[in-house]
């Protein structure tokens, strides 16, 4: 379903980035870091009634690629990228993806071996990100 | 059955919590008795934690009031099952906190005698909120003030910058 997942930090800086396909990292490091400018922007915007949800949804999208965004209460986002060809995806598809990533990002943060604005090295986290790409 | 068991719940919660104190405050080296720092860092570590869990299914905060009021109201009743009396400020950057039965003074003998011991039983919720609040960017100083038990007042001062 989606091709690449990405968590932000506060300070925008990577915390996780995952590809399906490794060799396209770099691509995806640089669309990411791309969605960025998008996703303050989106937060900047005020007397919008949507700006109050956590899911910002689609940032911008380019032949390839649609990505969407969704920024948490303490300012972590987390972008997800997925092929502009999959046309099935629904809205709530979507948000589903972002509610799921952001339980697991949780379960990282409360775990106390993890000390906040560290790199994520969870094996746990790994595993559920790999369920959300594959779509289950 | 529920009912019960969120009563040993809770009863757990201030068992560990009085054991804590205990436990950080007699380790701590000679000559710094009655040190809360460290008491006031694992309060800041777990709320920094806890509170990405609890504003997991919550609407963005509008402004640092809408903040401070989930803090006295969700926050304060998923940690301590009451909601804060009393939440004052100067909307400039100070809010009073008054909580008139404080769950870790209740089962202290009110009145004055005891009142030199309370300071490292609030030094972990002050931390607790610095933390919630630090996680949520807004950086602030968080101090208590006691009277009389097991009445407790929380300052809370944002930093601007």
């Amino acid at each position: 379903m989606a091709v690449c997942v990405a968590v932000i930090g506060k300070d925008n800086s990577p915390k996780y980035i995952l590809c399906l396909n490794p060799n396209q990292e770099l691509q995806f490091h640089y669309r990411v870091h791309t969605s960025l400018d998008v996703v303050e922007e989106k937060l900047k915007a005020t007397g919008d009634r949507d700006v109050r949800e956590l899911y910002i949804g689609q940032l911008y999208s380019t032949e390839e690629h649609k990505i969407f965004g969704y920024v948490t209460n303490t300012r972590i986002k987390f972008i997800v990228v997925v092929e502009s060809s999959n046309t099935s995806l629904r809205d709530n598809e979507v948000r589903m993806m972002f509610r799921n990533l952001h339980s697991a990002y949780t379960d990282v943060v409360c775990n106390p071996f993890y000390i906040p604005g560290d790199p994520i090295t969870s094996k746990n986290f790994d595993n559920t990100v790999r369920r959300i790409m594959s779509g289950n | 059955m529920s009912v019960s068991k969120g009563l040993v719940d809770d009863v757990l919660f201030e068992f560990l919590h009085a054991e804590l104190v205990s436990y950080v405050l007699n380790s701590s080296k000679d000559g710094k008795k009655g040190d809360v720092t460290s008491l006031e860092y694992i309060g800041f570590s777990s709320g920094y934690r806890i509170i990405e869990r609890l504003t997991k299914e919550w609407p963005r905060f509008k402004d640092e009031l809408e903040t401070m009021k989930f803090i006295c109201t969700d926050f304060w009743s998923s940690i301590y099952k009451k909601q804060i009396d009393n939440l004052r400020t100067n909307h400039q950057g100070v809010y009073v906190l008054h909580e008139n039965s404080f769950r870790f003074l209740r089962k202290i003998s009110s009145g004055r005698q005891y009142l030199e011991a309370a300071p490292k039983f609030v030094a972990f919720t002050c931390g607790l909120i610095r933390g919630a609040l630090a996680n949520l960017g807004l950086d602030c100083t968080v101090t208590a003030e006691i009277q009389q038990m097991p009445a407790c007042k929380f300052h809370i001062q944002v930093q601007k910058n």
